[in-house]
């Protein structure tokens, strides 16, 4: 809401500075955005009075005038066509400077000097009107600066009204606040309606069909109007207000909107066919042009201002085109209604129809002031327009709009609330101050009737927020409440989560937020298979843009995405990581879609950027080192890293699913080339994705347990095994461990091989094995035997043959 | 005698004085004490000394003795020791060239914010809660006192998946699904992931927010000043002034805004704050009893306050940050600085 202070000052006699009261407003909860100064945007310009006009002898389209500014007579060339001699006229003089930055000087046109510019509205940015020479009221002194003259300077601040305090939408309301703030005096605009002629109820009916949707609905007729620009003073307060003027009846209907809240319309009763007005709700589907131009096809239920035969306004939200105030309108009526907010708002959302009528009906207006605003409305535009305020009014009202009454209101629960004792005679008096009747009722207690216009007001809460607001926020001194909690389950996931995070940073990965939603294109990016869950996302009905609309399946893309956004900066060697939600559809039918933790990773270009190590790249293991290095810090000692029905994104060859305890928790692997062409990243990178749900589960119950140091020597055996080329380095040592031979301790892989010594499709896999007995230094002798024993059955186990 | 063995004493501590190699020192010990030394030499004509001067001299003589072989195997080990020095010094590396080591990585500054500040309420005994990004209607809005067609929705501009399933604005959902599992009193924080329908400088459509809900008996609105006043001061640090005023939310009654003197010019007013010289830092309110209505507390007997805050936007202020949509752009040059 712009307030303009000119303006307020009509209605409370504030002398505070513009700073002061928004700092007064803004700790009273009406906060001020900004503090905005209304300069003119010329100098030099006075007021100035055509004595004569003579067209131009060598030029039809410019008028030679002589203008005097009192003292002094002006040859002035002009080009406008509404100008005659006696009109008072802005005069730029010689040196005046005018908007666009443009100095005025004398000059010679077409042979006939002229010594300043007659000026628009346009041309000082005033107003919009650009169609002729701006006409002056003819009282205003001669030769005093224009700006002066018409009071142009003003502060306007933007106050942000909360939704709550539809009251606040008006500079009455405003001025109230003022008023309550300050302990400055209101004065309300007096509203003496001048009726005369035929009475309304001859000429008219209003007949409401819906009176859910319009409980009230108030009309005058004005005849006899003129139509034609508004005088200056309301143009100027339109303009602070941030509204075009139009013309002297539309006009008003803004300027009693913006001084008192009340949206109103102003019909021309030559089109109301019947002469009547009906308000219904809308068909399916009715169309209906409004008056901005738009055609809109009308959901049901919208309400409707129709006259005996069509529509001619959608109720609280903009008129029609049909029946809009012309040129040469002579008989108006005048709407005031009261509109259901909730049907305005979903009307006005459905229409996309953001009005300012609809954005006051929707935070509730004041049932009781729509006859005021009614009035006041019709008394200007009678003395604006010329013409007479027909006898009477209109004032259907079927559905009586409740208003609070009576709302108790405990002493001790405004203690409780806030925390201090504040006075029985300040609470009354903060009430009464904003126009509350308060009525007590027993001790410490009290009955408070609201004003009408504060709609927001019906509980005991809301009361006790008025008295802690206008006692001030900062007059609570600061307590701390006592301790006494209940004990809370704590999450684990969370923990996991931060010991995850703490393991990666360390392993050198950064971490990276992306967000949870992206393009459904992913599916095909990530070549995901037809029958894959994650093709089918969950998808935003409206979002920012298409690929905006998909909520991620997989943390995947969005790493890959970040690794390209990277490698366009030039950042080519990457350790990312993300823990976030995944979004999956559900296959029972339940409310809410599935939300799965993860974490996932991804590498890519050199291992280090230092030149220690230049040259070497990342690779599959130096991933899965680093998700080792988890599971070893997470206890899980069972994990399993199986090659086949690898992801499709990744690479069939340097891929694994990663399962625990027979469940799939993740995947690590390179990431497939296809993919990396697709999203146009040059360099081999890789990826794991683990979900946190599962591996928090696995967690749960894992125990330490110290294992006692053994006070006699292992005893260590080498032996390389020759194998194919596609038995994998697991089997073996499953093989191994298979044969439960007690004294070994530990078995591990200690290089693999392949070169030319070896025939085709084989590897050499060597194995070092560790034997300890618990309870003596074990012999040669003894580890032999035990270690051939095992070297014997594996080879009979696998085939292998030992490398010599 | 004993004139010359005070001469000989003169010439040998000279001579020691000018040597500097292990070999002048060997030869110096040899001329001196060898078996045909100079002193030994002495002490060999030791029958010219008179029957009186005899135990003198041979004390004189041992003296000299032992002071010059002291002299001189300091002198060697100094020597030594220097030897050896060199040799390492001659292994001298530029220790002015970068370590080798696995360089770590960052956290994201926002987490590194909702760590900071769960941990300032951990300490305050808020304990962490959690819920659905993915949120229905009635937790978002309606259970929070927002019913449809409410005015208060234009407040957070809303990303649809149904008509009734939203993504989650605000983290608030999360206080009414905890209060209708656990009975007060309760203290809880729940940080996360919110989605509003913005995209400018100032806004991303989806970023971070904690918010916070304490309910007891007797719980007030200089609680809920006292609770978060303490929790500025640690974030912002202890001189921060701070205001609270009057603000709306639908499901606090009364409501406050709490502002922070800028960080950025200290209140004289610059671009961050937008002259104002207060910068918006948290909402806050006492839960109204609608909402204690709806997950059926008695409002009369338990009160409690919530708050919240954007992590975004103290990230922001904290590390002078004035485009929120590079913590989602994950540009590596941003997040090492964190």
């Amino acid at each position: 809401m712009l307030v303009s202070l000119k303006w307020l000052k009509d209605y409370v006699d504030i002398e505070l500075t513009a700073d002061e009261l928004a700092h007064r407003l803004t700790m009273a909860g009406l906060e001020v955005d900004e503090i905005k100064t209304i300069r003119p945007q010329f100098a030099g310009v006075v007021v100035a009075k055509i004595l004569s006009v003579k067209p131009h002898p060598s030029a039809d389209r410019l008028s030679l005038c002589d203008v005097s500014d009192g003292t002094q007579t002006y040859p002035v060339v002009c080009g406008a066509k509404n100008i005659a001699s006696g009109n008072i006229v802005p005069l730029a003089k010689v040196g005046a400077l005018i908007p666009g930055g443009y100095t005025i000087k004398s000059s010679v046109l077409r042979g006939e000097k002229s010594d300043g510019m007659l000026c628009s509205e346009a041309e000082l940015e005033i107003g919009d009107d650009e169609s002729g020479i701006m006409h002056l009221p003819a009282d205003l002194p001669l030769g005093s600066p224009l700006e002066t003259a018409l009071n142009i300077e003003d502060t306007v601040l933007d106050v942000n009204v909360t939704p709550n305090r539809s009251d606040c939408l008006s500079m009455i309301g405003i001025a109230r606040e003022v008023a309550a703030i300050t302990g400055l005096k209101m004065k309300r605009p007096a509203v003496r309606i001048k009726e005369s002629g035929e009475d309304i109820h001859s000429l008219t009916s209003v007949k409401i069909i819906d009176s859910d949707l319009c409980p009230r609905y108030t009309a005058r007729i004005i005849k006899n109007v003129k139509i034609g620009p508004s005088p200056v003073w309301i143009k100027a307060r339109l303009e602070a207000a941030g509204l075009r003027a139009i013309n002297n009846i539309v006009d008003v209907t803004n300027f009693v909107m913006l001084e008192m809240g009340q949206p109103l319309h102003a019909f021309d009763f030559r089109f109301l066919e019947e002469g009547r007005i009906v308000v219904r709700k809308s068909r399916e589907n009715e169309e209906f042009i409004s008056l901005d131009e738009k055609k809109h096809i009308l959901p049901a239920d919208t309400l409707l201002i129709c006259d005996g035969v069509k529509p001619v306004a959608i109720g609280g939200i903009m008129g029609g085109l049909n029946s809009e105030v012309k040129e040469d309108t002579q008989v108006v009526l005048l709407e005031s209604a009261y509109f259901n907010p909730s049907s305005i708002r979903r009307s006005a959302r459905r229409l996309a129809m953001p009005t300012d009528a609809a954005f006051r009906f929707e935070r509730g207006i004041d049932p009781e002031g729509v006859v005021n605003a009614l009035n006041r409305a019709a008394q200007l535009i009678a003395e604006l327009s010329g013409g007479y305020v027909c006898k009477n009014h209109i004032d259907e009202y079927p559905r009586k709009v409740s208003s609070a009454q009576n709302i108790p209101l405990r002493l001790d629960r405004i203690r409780q609330v806030i925390g201090i004792e504040i006075k029985a005679k300040d609470v009354t008096g903060i009430l009464r101050g904003i126009g509350m009747v308060v009525k007590q009722e027993g001790r410490g207690r009290y009955l408070v009737t609201p004003p009408t216009c504060r709609v927001d007001i019906t509980r005991e809460i809301d009361l006790i927020e008025e008295v802690i607001r206008l006692y001030g926020y900062d007059r609570v001194p600061v307590t701390l409440p006592a301790v006494n909690v209940t004990e809370m389950d704590v999450i684990p996931r969370l923990d996991l989560e931060e010991r995850i995070r703490q393991l990666l940073i360390g392993s050198g990965y950064t971490e990276i937020v992306n967000y949870s939603f992206g393009n459904p294109l992913v599916a095909d990016i990530l070549c995901l298979s037809e029958n894959d869950e994650r093709r089918n996302p969950v998808r935003i009905k409206n979002p920012l843009g298409e690929d905006l609309s998909a909520m991620r399946a997989t943390l995947i893309h969005g790493l890959l995405e970040t690794a390209k956004r990277n490698a366009n900066n030039g950042s080519f060697d990457l350790k990312i990581f993300e823990i976030g939600r995944i979004f999956l559809n559900r296959k029972k039918v339940e409310p809410l879609p599935e939300e799965k933790n993860m974490v996932a990773g991804l590498l890519t270009g050199k291992i280090t950027d230092d030149f220690w190590n230049s040259g070497k790249t990342v690779d599959f293991y130096a991933l899965k080192g680093s998700l080792e290095n988890i599971f070893v810090d997470l206890k899980i000692n069972n994990c399993r890293y199986i090659s086949t029905d690898v992801e499709s994104f990744l690479h069939p060859g340097k891929s694994c699913r990663i399962l625990l305890d027979d469940r799939q928790i993740g995947f690590l692997g390179e990431v497939h080339p296809d993919v990396l062409e697709k999203i146009t990243l040059k360099n081999a990178a890789y990826v794991f994705e683990i979900n946190l749900d599962i591996l928090v589960a696995a967690c749960a119950g894992k125990k330490i347990y110290y294992q006692e140091i053994s006070k006699f020597p292992a005893v260590t055996r080498d032996a390389a095994f020759v194998i194919p080329h596609t038995m994998e380095a697991d089997k073996m040592l499953n093989i191994v461990w298979e044969q439960k031979e007690d004294l070994l301790e530990n078995v591990s892989i200690f290089d693999v091989y392949s070169g030319k010594e070896f025939s085709e499709g084989t590897k050499s896999l060597g194995l070092r094995f560790s034997y300890r007995a618990p309870d003596k230094t074990l012999t040669d002798l003894e580890a032999n035997t035990v270690h051939d024993r095992i070297v014997q059955k594996t080879v009979a186990l696998t085939g292998a043959k030992i490398r010599s | 005698m004993i004139s010359e063995l005070q001469q000989l004493e003169k010439d040998a501590l000279a001579e020691l004085e000018t040597a500097t190699t292990e070999d002048q020192f060997s030869e110096i010990r040899i001329k001196y004490l060898g078996r045909k030394g100079l002193l030994t030499g002495l002490l060999r004509n030791i029958a010219k000394v008179s029957e009186a001067e005899k135990p003198l001299f041979g004390k004189l003589c041992n003296e000299l003795k032992n002071l010059l072989n002291g002299k001189i195997d300091e002198a060697l080990n100094r020597q030594a020791a220097k030897n050896k020095e060199d040799v390492l010094l001659k292994e001298k590396i530029d220790v002015t060239l970068p370590g080798v080591a696995v360089k770590c990585g960052r956290i994201h500054p926002v987490i590194q914010v909702r760590r900071e500040i769960c941990s300032i309420f951990a300490s305050f005994g808020f304990s962490v809660v959690e819920g659905p990004e993915i949120e229905l209607d009635y937790y978002n809005f309606e259970a929070l006192n927002i019913p449809k067609d409410h005015p208060a929705r234009d407040m957070q501009d809303t990303f649809y998946i149904e008509d009734n399933v939203v993504l989650r604005t605000h983290t608030s959902p999360v206080q009414v699904r905890v209060m209708e599992k656990i009975s007060p009193p309760l203290r809880i924080l729940s940080p996360g992931k919110v989605y509003r329908r913005d995209s400018d400088v100032s806004h991303t459509p989806m970023f971070h927010q904690i918010e916070g809900l304490l309910v007891d008996r007797g719980v007030s609105f200089g609680d809920l000043k006292g609770i978060l006043t303490a929790f500025l001061k640690k974030i912002f640090g202890g001189g921060t002034t701070l205001r609270f005023r009057p603000s709306f939310f639908p499901f606090t009654e009364p409501s406050a805004e709490v502002d922070i003197r800028c960080v950025m010019c200290g209140g004289r007013g610059c671009r961050v704050c937008g002259q104002s010289g207060w910068l918006e830092i948290l909402g806050s309110g006492m839960v109204d009893p609608a909402v204690f209505k709806n997950v059926n507390y008695d409002f009369e007997e338990f009160s409690g306050f919530a708050f919240g805050l954007g992590l975004e936007r103290i990230a922001m202020l904290k590390y002078g940050i004035s485009d929120i949509r590079l913590f989602f752009e994950n540009d590596s040059r941003f997040l090492k600085q964190f």
